[in-house]
């Protein structure tokens, strides 16, 4: 029994380190309750760190991270809505500072490139299966293969005339 | 020959094109450009870097073009581009104003006093507040703000002539009287 709660705490412990470890990497908050909490993290977590750009302002050590969470903090305090705290970002640093891109004119290539790309090969190979299902009828009438048949034909008569 | 199967070389000179463009090396994918550029600048209204009792707000600079750069003793470009901001302040036309960005006041000084002083004035900005109002995300960042108050250009990165030639120059116009 004791050796079974034993290996049994090990993946607990590790998966509980596991969970910190990017919360002890920045500074502490002082959260009005768990509501507040959510907010502030699902925000941090869509805005990125202009020092470190491949990090987001919840990963990042940098002291303008801090600077900028401890802003957005401030700004949820005031009563700023979402949208209108990444507005207050964005007015600063432009949209590059938003992990997710807002759609319009300028960004219109990357939202619906993949798309396009996709629906190209798409009509690409529909193409393509229909040509290949015309082709068996085309593929009897083709010569070589007639030719081929008949050597097949005759190869296979001597073998039987053996 | 069937269009189609010029498909793939076209692509793939395309694809050729884009990684070429890419090669630019003046071209530094890691500098955002500001939404700031040809905006009217933040305000601001900031105490003097060893003069706390006297403060500098944007309306008391209207009126004349400047240079804004953003500087701290903790970086090391600052140090760096100093003998460049030293000169552009020192053949003007323009006065070069100083943003000290989340420093601390004695060793700004200090760093001032050994490395000299090419200032108007410097902002003194420990929290940087003003600093985010300006989109600023690494020093140094240097500004120029035109006389009615709108930002110009910006450049991030240590200054240099060739930069200064190429991101300032022709947006300096000489002031009136002068």
């Amino acid at each position: 029994m004791t050796t079974l709660l034993r290996i049994g705490r090990w993946p607990a412990l590790l998966l509980a380190l596991a969970l910190t470890a990017p919360v002890l990497a920045i500074d502490p908050q002082d959260f009005a309750d768990a509501e507040e909490e959510a907010r502030y993290w699902t925000l941090i977590e869509e805005i990125r760190c202009l020092v470190c750009q491949n990090q987001n302002l919840a990963d990042s050590p940098a002291g303008l991270a801090k600077d900028l969470r401890d802003q957005v903090l401030e700004l949820m305090r005031s009563g700023r809505s979402d949208a209108e705290i990444k507005t207050y970002l964005t007015d600063r640093y432009g949209d590059y500072v938003l992990y997710n891109p807002p759609m319009k004119p300028a960004t219109w290539g990357l939202w619906f490139g993949p798309l396009v790309l996709v629906a190209i090969g798409a009509a690409g190979m529909v193409l393509h299966l229909r040509r290949r299902q015309r082709h068996p009828a085309e593929l009897a009438a083709d010569p070589d293969q007639e030719a081929l048949d008949r050597e097949l034909d005759a190869v296979e008569a001597e073998r039987e005339g053996h | 020959m069937k269009p189609l199967l010029l498909l793939p070389l076209l692509l793939f000179l395309a694809l050729g094109a884009l990684l070429f463009t890419g090669m630019d090396e003046n071209r530094d994918p890691s500098l955002v450009p500001s939404p700031l550029i040809s905006k009217p600048a933040p305000d601001f209204d900031l105490p003097l870097l060893g003069n706390p009792s006297e403060r500098l707000t944007r309306s008391d600079l209207l009126g004349q073009q400047y240079f804004l750069n953003v500087w701290g003793s903790w970086c090391p470009g600052c140090q760096t581009e100093h003998n460049f901001i030293a000169a552009l302040a020192d053949r003007g036309p323009l006065p070069v104003y100083g943003l000290n960005w989340k420093d601390d006041a004695t060793q700004a000084l200090a760093w001032l006093e050994h490395f000299g002083n090419p200032y108007a004035a410097n902002l003194y900005d420990p929290e940087g507040d003003v600093a985010i109002d300006f989109g600023v995300y690494g020093a140094p960042e240097t500004f120029l703000i035109n006389a009615d108050g709108t930002i110009a250009a910006k450049f991030i990165g240590p200054l240099y002539e060739q930069a200064y030639q190429e991101t300032f120059a022709h947006l300096v116009q000489d002031p009136v009287g002068k």
